[in-house]
């Protein structure tokens, strides 16, 4: 990877609609390198995927997240990742972190109702076998996701012309 | 009954309204309008700068300070040019903080001026060189940069102009409103003939960040130009806040002193706030002063590929945030192709004579905007360009 690959990365990190000719026109490059790069980079898995980053909240669909705190005891040859991986294979936990400090690993889990989380949690989460402990922490409010402030859109408060 | 027209200082009256105010108005009232007409950064000031300030609040500095600005932002400012430049002032009696870069010429051009002192002011320009100029006393003497050489004024052009009466001229590089920028053999050669002709540059270097290709050359590090060069800069672009209203002006001690004395009794000192916060993105805002820049050329870039694919022929702008097209081969005036570019395309521009005679058949594009009403822009840009030529000069209108 390049500083022309990074640059590219970067620009789709923070819009992933940019088509090829502008994202060609802005680094001064060639539109068909920009698509045989953007595709290597796919294929590489350098770019995992291109998606939208929704506030359901606003579109009235209620939707609970928690954060849970699972400690766990390592496995002798794989460490945590097989313990990851059995977690992180259920399609309700969005994030799966492994954490330094005082529990192992972070799970972010998504679900229609708090019932259904904790439901979740005491069944699939709390019963593999390395889980020692579980503490779960509902999130309230959402202020800020993937570096975006989801409430505030700071219009354009200049005037329309200016020296 | 008050007659204010017998009331009213001759000398303002004598100063013609400025030609963005009538373009304004007819902005102001139209909607879905896309804006390439904005003199400043889409960035609002990094947060970090705005925590400062609100910090600074709830410490209670909140008092005038010294006439001559913190000399903890002297110093820091001292610093930086030093950096960047390699050019020692002394904080103490060679920095002055002011109202932003425009008090900064308004004191610099009235500490100079005597009655009929002539000013060499390259065009096209700032707007306000000329205006101040004639306040302050002194005449504007226009230099028309041409095209050709991109608009950058040369030494000979300068030598042209010279008369027993030139006291100062004035250089602005990166420049508002062509984006050209200069270079350092060129500022060399000026540099001569300031020196032989003894006079003042006032160097107005505000986009010195915005400087794309090539490194900024700051006037007064060229050898023996310090002391004949009044430095004023400013945070208004390089750190997105022109709301604040904040700037500096360095030179020699005799000439900040005269200016001080100016500042001291027009405008006491600038606000505190603001120089707390001027302070604080000096000494950590580098980083994100620099994503804007390496933003804003990604978009010079977008701009200038945009505005060739659609036949608008465009010198390369090297710096600012501003492209300056050429719009001749339409056949319409700057002011004629504005407005119909807004009435008809809802684009917003400003007519390049505003900012001197020579800067007829070219508009003043400026792509602080984002990504998408830049495409959108250029786009509908393209579909107007189209109907002109399709249309021909009398079928529409
Ligand atoms: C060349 C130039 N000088 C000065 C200014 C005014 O700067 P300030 O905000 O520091 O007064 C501007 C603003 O557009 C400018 O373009």
């Amino acid at each position: 990877m390049d500083k022309k690959d990074r640059e590219i990365l970067e620009l789709l990190e923070n819009n992933s609609r940019l088509r090829y000719e502008q994202i060609a026109a802005m680094l001064d490059m060639d539109q068909t390198e920009v698509e045989n790069r953007v595709k290597e980079l796919e294929e590489k898995r350098l770019i995992v995927k291109y998606h939208s980053l929704i506030n359901w909240e606003k579109a009235g669909q209620e939707t609970v997240s928690a954060l849970i705190e699972v400690k766990v005891t390592p496995q002798r040859g794989s460490g945590f990742d097989d313990i990851a991986e059995r977690i992180y294979r259920f399609p309700e936990v969005k994030t799966v972190y492994l954490m330094s400090g005082s529990y192992d690993i972070s799970v972010l889990i998504e679900g229609k109702t708090m019932k259904e989380v904790a439901f979740f949690v005491a069944t699939k989460l709390a019963t593999v076998e390395e889980v020692q402990g579980t503490a779960t922490h509902f999130v309230l409010k959402k202020y800020k996701q993937e570096g975006v402030i989801l409430e505030d859109k700071e219009d354009d408060r200049r005037l329309v012309i200016s020296p | 009954m008050i007659n204010w027209t017998d009331k009213l200082s001759p000398q303002v009256k004598s100063i013609p309204p400025s030609g963005i105010r009538r373009f304004f108005d007819l902005v102001s009232e139209m909607k879905g309008v896309i804006s390439l007409g904005v003199g400043e950064p889409d960035f609002v000031t990094p947060w970090h700068v705005r925590e400062a300030c609100i910090y600074s609040l709830e410490k209670g500095y909140t008092m005038y300070t010294s006439n001559w600005g913190l000399l903890e932002l002297r110093e820091e400012i001292a610093r930086h040019l030093y950096n960047n430049y390699k050019v020692a002032y002394e904080p103490r009696n060679e920095v002055l903080v002011t109202v932003g870069v425009s008090e900064g010429m308004d004191l610099a051009l009235r500490a100079l001026l005597a009655p009929g002192d002539e000013v060499l002011v390259p065009e096209p320009c700032y707007v306000s060189y000329a205006p101040c100029t004639s306040m302050a006393g002194g005449t504007p003497v226009p230099i028309l940069t041409s095209a050709e050489n991109d608009f950058r004024v040369t030494a000979a052009e300068i030598k042209e102009k010279i008369t027993p009466k030139t006291k100062v001229i004035i250089l602005s590089y990166p420049n508002n409103p062509t984006g050209a920028t200069i270079s350092r053999e060129e500022l060399m050669e000026i540099a001569k003939v300031v020196k032989k002709h003894d006079l003042v540059v006032i160097s107005d270097e505000i986009y010195d960040k915005l400087t794309y290709e090539g490194e900024h050359t700051c006037f007064a590090s060229l050898p023996a130009m310090k002391n004949r060069t009044i430095l004023l800069n400013g945070f208004s672009k390089a750190y997105a806040m022109t709301g604040w209203r904040l700037g500096y002006a360095c030179g020699h001690p005799e000439v900040i002193a005269h200016m001080t004395k100016i500042h001291q009794y027009t405008m006491l000192c600038a606000p505190v706030t603001a120089q707390m916060a001027a302070l604080e993105a000096l000494q950590n805002g580098t980083d994100e002063m620099l994503k804007m820049v390496a933003e804003y050329d990604r978009r010079r870039k977008l701009v200038l590929k945009g505005f060739s694919e659609i036949g608008l022929s465009c010198f390369e702008p090297k710096g600012a945030f501003y492209a300056f097209p050429s719009i001749k081969n339409t056949g319409l005036s700057s002011e004629e192709f504005a407005e119909r570019l807004l009435m008809e395309a809802k684009v917003a521009t400003v007519p390049g004579s505003v900012f001197g005679v020579n800067g007829q058949g070219h508009i003043r594009c400026s792509y602080a905007a984002s990504v998408e009403n830049l495409t959108e822009a250029i786009d509908r840009m393209d579909k107007f360009l189209k109907k002109l030529s399709f249309c021909g000069e009398e079928a529409c209108g």
